[in-house]
Formats: C-alpha cells, structure tokens, sequence
C-alpha cells in the first residue's frame, strides 16, 4: 500500500493558444490520481482564447480523469509565453494551495519552469522522467532513464515540494473510475518587472498537420540519411500507421525535413509505443532521444548498424522496398 | 563585450557511462571531455567578441581533471579561465551548481562587468536542461534559451529558437543569459597558435570560500533530490534480426499485428 501525499498534486494544464488540451496533460492527470489529490494549473496567455479558463467541454474532460478543482491563474498584463512568469505564476499557486507536488509535461519551456519554480519554492525537481509515485516516507519519487536510455534510475526527493516533469507515453491516459465536477479557482499574480524583461518579438505557432505532433505520437516512423532526401516511403507508412514522421539530425541538416523533426539529443526525445528507424545508424545521439520507445524496429541495409543492438525487430535491407511492402500489406490486414 | 562562457567536463557520451552505488556519476575512468554543446556556446562567444571587441572568459565548476574544459576554451580562444574546485561541491544538484557558478559570475563580474553569460542548452551528461534557467534566476538576468541564431545589436540580444509547437524570436537588454543549441555555428577547432597561447595563461582556481558561498548550501547534503535506485536497463527481450528475402516487409507487418503495435 503505497502513501498518498497531503497537499493537492498540481498539474500543469498545457494547451494551444485556441484552448485546446495538449493529450500529454490526461497523461499527466492518470500519474497525478496516484499520489493525492489533483488540482489542475491553467495559466492562459492574456489576448488568448484561452486566456479566460477552460472552456466546458474542457472541463468536463478535466473532470472525467480526476480532477477535483482548476485554477486559473492570472498573470495580468504579464506574457504568459514566458517561462519566467509561468514559473512566478505556479509558485504563487504552489505556495497558496499548499501544493506537494507538482508535474508538467517535458517540454524545453517547462524544464525551464520547473528549474525556476525548483528555486523560488526550495522544490526538487526531476525533468524527463517516465513515472511518478509516492514512497513509504511520503516523499515523491520518480523513475527516469539516464545515459542514452541505458539505465533506469529512481529519485526521491527530499522537499516538501516535489516538482516533476514527465515524457509524453509515460502512461496510457485512462479516465478515473468516477468522473468530477471540478470547482473553479481563481488566482491573480502580479509578476515581478524581472521576468518580464525578456521580451517576445515574434511567435509563429507551428500549424497542426494531419498527422499527430511527434512528441506525443504512440507511433514514429524515423527517416535518416538512407533515405537520401526521400521522405515518401517513410511518410506513407507513418500514415498507415497513423503515426508521426521523425528524422536523424542528418535530415534536417540536409533541408530533407524541417529542423523541429529532429528526434535526439539535442531534438525532441519521444518514447512511443512504437518507433521504426528507417536508414538510420542508431548513432548514440540519436539513441539518447528515443531509446526508452516500447518497441524499436530498425530498417538498415548495413547489418552492422548499432540501431540494430536496441532493435527489437531488426531487418537487414532496403528500406525503398521493405516500408512500402509493410505499409501495403498493413492497409490489405486491415481491410 | 565581456562574455562568460559555462563550460563542463563530461563523460565521454561514446563512452560506456554508469552511475555509482551512491547513485552520482562515475567520474574516474579518464576519459572525460568537454561538453560538446559547450564548445557551441564557446564558438557563440567568440564570434561576438570578434565582431563587438571585448573578451571571453571560459568557467568551470568542477573536480580536478575539470580543468580540461576551460583549457580547451583557452585554445580556442578565452582570453581568461576560472575554474571553481572545492570538495565541497561533489554530488550537488543542478541548484547547487548554479549557485556555484552564479557567485563565480559575480566575482568575474566585479573585475569589470559582465555582459553575457552563454552556456550550452544542456550538459550531454544529465541532460536535464535545468542550469540554463537556475542560473538566469540567480544572477537576476532576462533569459534567452535554445538560441539557433544570435545576434547582438545596440545593447540588446537577440535570438531565434525552435519549440515544440512553435517558433520564436526572442530580445532583452544586456546583460542577459543565452543558452545555445547544437544548430548556432559550428565551433572551430584550436589552431596550433591557439594551443601554445593557451599554455601560457595561467588557469584561476577558486574556492567556495574564495566566492563566498556557505559549503551548507551546495555539495551533496544539500542536493534536493537523491538517487534511490540504479541499475543498468534490462536487454531487450525476444530480439528478431532477418535479412531481407524479399518477403521481410510482409512479415514485419504481421508481427506488427501480432504484438498488437497496429
Ligand atoms: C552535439 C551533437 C548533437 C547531436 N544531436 C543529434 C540529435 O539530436 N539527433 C540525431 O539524430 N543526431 C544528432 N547528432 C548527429 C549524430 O551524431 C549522427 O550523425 C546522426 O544521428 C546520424 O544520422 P543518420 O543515422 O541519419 O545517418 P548515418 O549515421 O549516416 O546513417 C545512415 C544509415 O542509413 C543506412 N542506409 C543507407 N541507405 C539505405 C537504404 N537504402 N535502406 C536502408 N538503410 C540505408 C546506412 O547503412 C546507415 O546506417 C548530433 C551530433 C552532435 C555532435
């Protein structure tokens, strides 16, 4: 029988600008149902759609996995854009709510939240992690992969305030057995001139395509340099599969693909339920952005590919006949 | 422009790396190197002195062979190098490095003062991305982080970056802290004169007394998170490797179906 944490568990309620939910926060909340009580953080950005509060329907969701209040946090005239006044906002509310824990999704911006909220509350912080639980000492712990995915690590933390931020696909998002009605919260922060002094001069949020954002997708399919800049047999299968496309740095080096497919150590790190890496060599690099996949397949015509010592099902071979033939015979399975 | 440049001294990522019983890195096998993002954010530096005027001082904060990161920043071009060594900084956390590295910067800063501070957006060993941040709090500076481009221009920097949802420019006054990403330049290696001048500049070692910081604050007691459990990830099981028949594709869709990945 695990403990269970006395303060509220916050979650940080990530969304695009029209206030739309990103999927990763069900994620989160199904985590969060396992350490206490959950409170949902919604900061929206002034002159937003979203800068009000969650619409109903949102709410609605919200409350069918578990969350028992909301609150909208006011930044006022502050760009709420900004991770340093993100990060005042959440502090305020940690310390109003008396919050123990509080975990975000792993994005850069929210790393950058969590180390400040980590310094301004004296909180712990974990990024990148894989799970989140509670030990016998009532501490936060959370599980992480460390070097490349090979080695899986579990760390405690020793404040009162537990700040975690957690990969998308950690979990299966699944509804809480009874739904809520959450009670809606309302908090003003006046941010401080300092966090403010950065300032935004252009932001061109990235139009959604048809297929799933990468970060969160349950599928990638990866194109590195054996495509040699063409991504067609790569995309079809994604589509098959209704999965994202990914690419090695090479990729988007060579302009195949644009750089924000990048998946690796200095790209997006994903861990899907499935990745297939398509004429790529598994350079450790690459390895330490996607390693911690469920299932790793691996298209290399070189049989000496270091992809092929994760690979859970590895093929020697073309990748220009072997994903067209998977994606064809995908489509007749399924009818 | 006076620029410091955050180096760190890394376990080669090529390299077989484990975590010790006390859960911290294991740091004796010699082959440790610099940061490759941090030879980045070194190259970032440069070129702005190169073009503004002014100098790059290379900071490190680490055990003894951590020296070798700020040489390199030497070869490459730092005009002065600090290098922060005291046993009672072993097994501090990210919160405890920068408080550590943000009394270094304001002890560099009162020689005279400090335009930019760059580091790398993160060191390859942790990889946490946290320091960038934790050390833009501490010396109270206006952040701008994942730089892909960067310029400086009438007192103000400026820089692109790419997020996960969307693209962006940022702008604040100096001084400020830029973090760097492996797309802002490619750095350039130590020319042989870079290499013999570099022999020649002596290598300042400070203290935590030195710079003032309560040994209670940093070092491994004070970390706020502790390593609880490591080990080595289990290999993956029911491994398949075929060759191409001319059927492969047919039969790796069925085992997608199989094990239910469709
Ligand atoms: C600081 C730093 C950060 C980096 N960060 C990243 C990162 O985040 N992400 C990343 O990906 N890389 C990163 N890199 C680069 C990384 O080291 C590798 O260079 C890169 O991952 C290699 O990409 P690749 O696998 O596409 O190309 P290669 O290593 O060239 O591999 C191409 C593979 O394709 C195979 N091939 C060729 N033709 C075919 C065909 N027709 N069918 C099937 N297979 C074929 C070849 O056998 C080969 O194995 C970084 C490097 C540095 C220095």
């Amino acid at each position: 029988m695990t403990t269970t944490l006395t303060g509220p568990v916050l979650v940080l309620l990530d969304h695009a600008s029209t206030g739309a939910l990103r999927t990763t926060v069900l994620e989160l909340l199904t985590i969060a149902r396992g350490l206490g009580t959950v409170h949902g953080a919604w900061v929206g950005a002034a002159g937003t759609p979203a800068a009000a509060g969650p619409d109903d329907a949102t709410l609605a969701l919200l409350g069918e996995h578990g969350a028992e209040a909301v609150h909208v946090v006011d930044l006022g005239p502050a760009d709420a854009r900004l991770s340093p006044v993100v990060a005042e906002g959440l502090t305020a509310l940690a310390a109003g709510t008396g919050a123990s824990a509080l975990l975000l999704t792993s994005s850069f911006e929210n790393k950058e939240v969590a180390a400040r909220v980590g310094l301004a509350a004296r909180a712990g912080v974990v990024v990148d992690a894989s799970g989140a639980g509670v030990d016998d000492q009532g501490r936060v712990v959370a599980a992480k992969t460390v070097f490349a995915g090979t080695w899986n690590t579990r760390c405690a933390i020793r404040t009162d305030l537990g700040v975690v931020a957690l990969k998308a696909n950690s979990v299966q998002a699944v509804p809480a057995d009874a739904a809520t009605v959450p009670a809606i919260a309302r908090l003003s922060v006046a941010v401080t001139e300092a966090a403010g002094r950065t300032s935004i001069v252009e932001h061109t949020e990235r139009v959604a395509s048809d297929r799933p954002a990468l970060g969160e997708a349950q599928v990638v399919v990866v194109g590195g340099r054996g495509t040699n800049g063409d991504f067609s047999a790569v995309e079809e299968l994604a589509d098959v599969l209704g999965g994202a496309v990914g690419a090695t740095r090479v990729a988007t080096d060579e302009g195949w693909i644009a750089h924000d497919a990048q998946i690796g150590q200095t790209g997006v790190t994903i861990a899907p339920k499935l990745y297939i890496g398509a004429g790529v060599s598994g350079a450790v690099h690459h390895r330490g952005g996607m390693q911690s996949s469920g299932t790793i397949v691996a298209v290399n015509s070189d049989p000496e590919s270091p992809i092929f010592e994760i690979a859970d099902y590895g093929i020697v071979g073309d990748l220009f006949t072997v994903l067209p033939q998977t994606a064809a015979e995908l489509r007749r399975l399924q009818g | 422009m006076r620029i410091v440049v955050c180096v760190k001294h890394v376990p080669d990522i090529q390299s077989e790396r484990a975590l010790g019983p006390d859960g911290r890195v294991v740091r004796d096998q010699g082959d440790g190197t610099l940061n490759e993002l941090d030879e980045n954010a070194l190259e970032a530096a440069l070129a702005l002195v190169e073009e503004h005027g002014g100098e790059v001082v290379a900071l490190t904060v680490g055990p003894d062979d951590a020296v070798d990161a700020v040489r390199k920043g030497l070869q490459m071009g730092a005009e002065q190098a600090v290098h922060v060594l005291d046993d009672g900084i072993a097994g501090s956390d990210v919160f405890g490095t920068a408080t550590v590295l943000a009394a270094a910067v304001r002890r560099i800063g009162a020689d005279a003062p400090v335009d930019l501070v760059v580091t790398g957006m993160a060191g390859l060993d942790g990889l946490t991305s946290l320091l960038p941040s934790a050390l833009a709090h501490l010396l109270d500076l206006p952040q701008l982080t994942l730089a892909a481009e960067l310029t400086v221009a009438d007192g103000a920097v400026t820089v692109r970056r790419e997020l996960d949802h969307a693209s962006e420019v940022l702008s604040a006054p100096l001084p400020a802290l830029v973090s760097v990403t492996d797309q802002t330049n490619d750095p350039r290696y130590p020319n042989f004169k870079g290499i013999m001048a570099a022999r020649k500049k002596p290598v300042d070692v400070l203290t935590l007394a030195d710079l003032g910081v309560d040994p209670a604050s940093v070092g491994g007691d004070a970390a706020l998170t502790e390593v609880v459990e490591a080990a080595p990830r289990p290999a993956r099981e029911n491994r398949v490797l075929v060759n191409d028949d001319g059927e492969a594709g047919l039969r790796l869709a069925a085992w997608l179906v199989e094990n239910k990945l469709v």
